[in-house]
């Protein structure tokens, strides 16, 4: 069969596979896989939705924290007298002022807990929290911080995990040899016997930058002490739940004794997902003050002092059979985690495990190691440990398949994961998997058979592809709720109040748990109320990462929709003279009894509820948390999303610069529960992944200042640079997913960068294996390959 | 020293004292609790704080209230009339041009501006009248949809 016959092979099924979903999809639900734009759209469009930094109270001081100008350095004294006499100054806060409490998001491992709310004695990169000021406007907060006096021994700087892994290099932490902090394996087949069984092996090294997520929204909290000493803290997060147990932690209160309210939260990409200086330092000075205290994070602040993402070094050998066979893999991975571990233990596993999913590898090795540095803090953003393993690859793969003579998209259909395959046992098991439809149904849109490799000189095409988690299992957080949780309330009106702690950041969650709970309950989207913001309602849910939301916070609100009907079927069984042998049905609003067509409306049914129970209203509760029998399969997520992109380039070889001229994206998200947020998370997805692949890095000089954190020198792509985008549903049903839905937030950023260094070796026959992918870079290159 | 002025805000007369060097951003959102007025980079950079200042467009973080006096302000507050939304909000809205929405009020001033000079903007046109603001999570994608589906007269 040439190769030609072999895409053409799967492009058929493709289409019809998206079909007949479709159709079985109309039959079924009422408002699930209808197009809803989000449900608080009026109230983002208005202005009049209310973000952190718009949150005021009276008495309101405003917080300014006071950041180290050093990479490493001792702090010696803090003399903080002179601020604290300014006029209008409130208060001033030191590492003194707190119990010195350690804590991060690995609860379950205590030695991986390194961070502290101020610096006691230390600081470890340039923006490190120092001291925190409140005061009666910002003007005289900014005034105060050049008024304090701090010491500091300055010590060595490492700013690459190269210096940071020296011998005798200062540690940052404490008893951290080396700076290498977390050390990860995974061992599948045997690597060792392989490369003798390949036909043809490469290899390689690749880099990936450090880019920040660059939320629109800057953090911000506003914190509030009352009298009863209890706080409760406004603020712009992903997880007001891990907010709530850190700053516990931090403060050595009880998790119970605090409120946190999300605000609005205009994006977070990952970077809003821990206690960030924002609601420690407002919450610490509101505790001195007694007054409530805001801090809004600068541009700067959010570059430099909420997450970045991980860079990462990594040292690639692939084996493939001569017809394009993938036989073995090894990676040999360094993460820059910069000066805290932030998400990145997680980080050094998982890149092991997502570098796997696209293909069948079936002799497979990692070594993954995280290196602390006197850089800003890396850890999770969106395509989480997944966009660099992937990207380089990816990329191999086109490399290795100009080698053998093999069409790059019919070796990616060759070697693509399959419906319950097994990538790494016990860890990572995949249910359902439309990778193959999706390669192929992106390359016919693109006309791959006609146009790659015969495109004019400058013209290219590339293909990606990824698989990515549909939410963590794995309890690293040590949490004792469950992983989602909702309560359903039916009024006796007819309205349905939905409370859940899942966060609505921007993805569009809010709708799509409140399109699950009408669907359940047979009701219109505009009987419904959501509740998503407050931890003082709902406890459990770790919040919006890891592409969670549809699974998890969709399961528990499904559970509780269908927990509040039972209830409903009850009072209104009770009315309607049910037998035994029947069976309801509800929608539009009514229950009925099937055989007998006899029926009363939802409102009724729950005021007869009410009246059969002292007035105490339908509620349903749902959880979510994956039983132990899920968790020896895969400990890593029920189920993964996949896909697969194709983008089209013209090299401009006189500059280097690269336009992209079209792309394709298929993506198997299970059933897409909200085709037009699916869209939408596609486009954005493929906006943020071309700034990743092109364009974005945080840069440092060479003290360890960024030195581009701001939107002039840090390129994000604008309206003018976006190239048209096509996307393709593939549908798989998937049992672990509600109503079958999967993930669609990150997975699609991953294959775009990989796509893109496949298009400009396609267009230039240069290879570009570190990110971004600059005009330099393929200059360079050009000029080196003409030199040969 | 502050210095009393006099401001315009989508109809309504204000009278503010303030420091000269206030911006306009500072003004609408602090005087005046016009907080539909984002500030995302107070650069001048991004676009979020985007009003329209007699008839064109203005980064309102680069502009000093003082700048504003006698002029005429028009922020996202006053663009839905009598709980009706504009036109280009109610697109934005149907085409699903809005996620996080932080970008979004300064989205749509822009839009709403470009359409008022120009009604039948090519998608170049579009792309151009908004290249001042940025989006992180729409790839513009739908925003440029909303925008060209009231270039074209079509749904309102």
């Amino acid at each position: 069969m040439t190769q030609a016959q072999q895409v053409d092979r799967k492009l058929s099924p493709a289409a019809g596979f998206w079909l007949r979903n479709r159709e079985v999809l109309k039959k079924e639900f009422s408002v699930i896989g209808t197009r809803v734009p989000r449900i608080e759209s009026k109230n983002k469009v208005t202005g009049e939705a209310r973000y952190a930094a718009d949150m005021k109270f009276p008495g309101m001081l405003y917080g300014k924290i006071l950041r180290s100008p050093y990479a490493h350095a001792k702090i010696i004294s803090i003399d903080t007298s002179k601020a604290e006499k300014l006029p209008g100054v409130k208060a001033v806060v030191t590492g003194k002022d707190t119990i010195g409490a350690r804590y991060g998001l690995w609860r379950l491992r205590e030695e991986t807990m390194d961070e502290q709310g101020l610096a006691l004695d230390k600081v470890r990169y340039v923006g490190d929290e120092v001291a925190a000021v409140a005061a009666i406007d910002e003007d005289t907060a900014i005034e105060a911080l050049d008024l304090i006096d701090v010491k500091y021994d300055v010590l060595p700087a490492l700013l690459t995990p190269e210096d940071a892994v020296k011998d005798g290099a200062p540690e940052i932490h404490e008893g951290i040899k080396n700076n290498i902090s977390v050390n990860r394996r995974i061992e599948v087949g045997n690597v060792d016997t392989a490369w003798d069984k390949c036909d043809f092996v490469m290899s390689d090294t690749f880099k990936t930058q450090v880019v920040q997520h660059v939320p629109m929204e800057n953090l911000a909290s506003v914190s509030i002490f009352d009298s009863t000493g209890k706080l409760t803290v406004y603020t712009s997060t992903q997880s007001a739940y891990f907010v709530q147990c850190l700053l516990a932690m931090a403060l050595g209160m009880k998790e119970g004794d605090i409120r946190i309210i999300r605000t609005f939260t205009g994006g977070g990409f990952g970077c809003k997902l821990e206690l960030m200086g924002d609601a420690f330092c407002s919450a610490l000075l509101s505790k001195v003050t007694g007054k409530p205290v805001r801090i809004a994070y600068t541009r700067r602040e959010t570059f430099v002092n909420s997450r970045q993402k991980t860079s990462m070094k990594m040292d690639v050998k692939v084996g493939v059979k001569k017809d394009g066979k993938i036989h073995a893999v090894e990676f040999s991975t360094t993460l820059d985690g910069g000066a805290h571990h932030s998400y990145n233990v997680t980080t050094t596993m998982i890149t092991g495990i997502l570098g796997t999913l696209p293909y069948r590898i079936p002799n497979y090795r990692y070594n993954g190691r995280h290196v602390y540095t006197n850089l800003p803090v890396t850890g999770a953003m969106r395509g989480h440990g997944a966009m660099q393993p992937v990207f380089a690859l990816d990329h191999m793969i086109d490399l290795i398949a100009k080698q053998i003579g093999v069409d790059p998209a019919a070796m990616r259909i060759m070697n693509a994961t399959q419906p319950g395959d097994v990538k790494i046992p016990n860890i990572c098991h995949v249910s359902s998997c439309g990778l193959q439809e999706a390669i192929a149904g992106s390359a016919e849109r693109m006309n791959w058979r006609e146009k790659y490799g015969k495109l004019p000189d400058g013209h290219g095409l590339g293909i990606g592809s990824y698989g990515f988690f549909c939410g963590a299992l794995y309890n690293y957080f040590n949490t004792k709720r469950p992983y989602a949780e909702c309560w359903v309330r039916v009024n006796q009106d007819g309205t349905v109040h939905i409370f859940t702690l899942m966060a609505e950041i921007g993805q569009g969650c809010d709708t799509v748990i409140s399109m699950i709970v009408a669907e359940v309950l047979g009701v219109g989207l505009d009987a419904v109320t959501i509740k998503s913001d407050d931890t003082g309602i709902v406890t459990g849910d770790t919040g919006a990462f890891s592409s969670r939301t549809t699974m998890m916070a969709g399961n528990a609100a499904k559970a509780a929709a269908e927990d509040a009907r039972r209830q409903l079927f009850i009072a209104a069984g009770a009315k309607l003279g049910l037998k035994v042998q029947d069976a309801f049905d509800i929608k539009d609003g009514n229950i009925f009894i099937v055989r007998t067509g006899e029926s009363m409306t939802i409102a009724e049914a729950a005021m007869a509820h009410q009246n059969a129970n002292k007035g105490a209203p339908v509620l349903g509760r749902g959880i979510f948390t994956p039983s132990s029998h899920l968790q020896e399969g895969t400990v890593v997520s029920p189920t993964w999303s996949f896909g697969s992109q194709v983008l089209e380039v013209k090299v401009d070889k006189e500059t280097g610069q690269v336009s992209v001229l079209n792309s394709a994206t298929a993506h198997d998200c299970g059933i897409a529960l909200n085709p037009l947020a699916v869209e939408g998370q596609l486009e954005g997805s493929i906006h943020m992944a071309l700034g990743y692949a092109l364009t974005e890095i945080c840069k440092f000089d060479d003290k360890g200042y960024m030195i581009n954190a701001n939107f002039q020198d840090y390129k994000i792509l604008s309206a003018l640079d976006m190239p048209p985008v096509d996307s393709i549903v593939i549908d798989t049903d998937d049992i672990h997913g509600p109503f079958g839905g999967k993930e669609a937030g990150e997975g699609l950023t991953i294959p775009t960068a990989p796509a893109i260094a496949n298009a400009i070796y396609d267009a230039v026959g240069v290879s570009i294996k570190s990110l971004p992918i600059t005009p330099e870079k393929i200059l360079r290159a050009l000029k080196e390959k003409e030199g040969k | 020293m502050k210095r009393l002025i006099h401001l315009k805000v989508n109809g309504e007369p204000y009278e503010v004292a303030i420091h000269p060097y206030r911006t306009l951003a500072e003004v609408l959102r602090e005087e005046l609790d016009l907080i539909g007025t984002k500030e995302a980079c107070k650069q001048g950079d991004c676009g979020s704080c985007t009003v329209i200042m007699d008839g064109k467009t203005v980064t309102s973080c680069l502009t000093l209230a003082v700048e504003a006096e006698g002029r005429e302000i028009r922020t996202i507050e006053g663009e839905a009339k009598n709980g009706k939304l504009s036109p280009v909000q109610q697109a934005f809205v149907d085409h699903g041009a809005i996620q996080c929405g932080y970008c979004t009020p300064g989205m749509v001033m822009s839009a709403t501006a470009l359409l008022e000079q120009n009604p039948k903007p090519t998608e170049h046109d579009v792309r151009m009248g908004i290249a001042g603001n940025i989006c992180r999570c729409t790839g513009y994608t739908k925003i440029v949809e909303a925008i060209l589906a009231l270039a074209e007269g079509g749904k309102k």
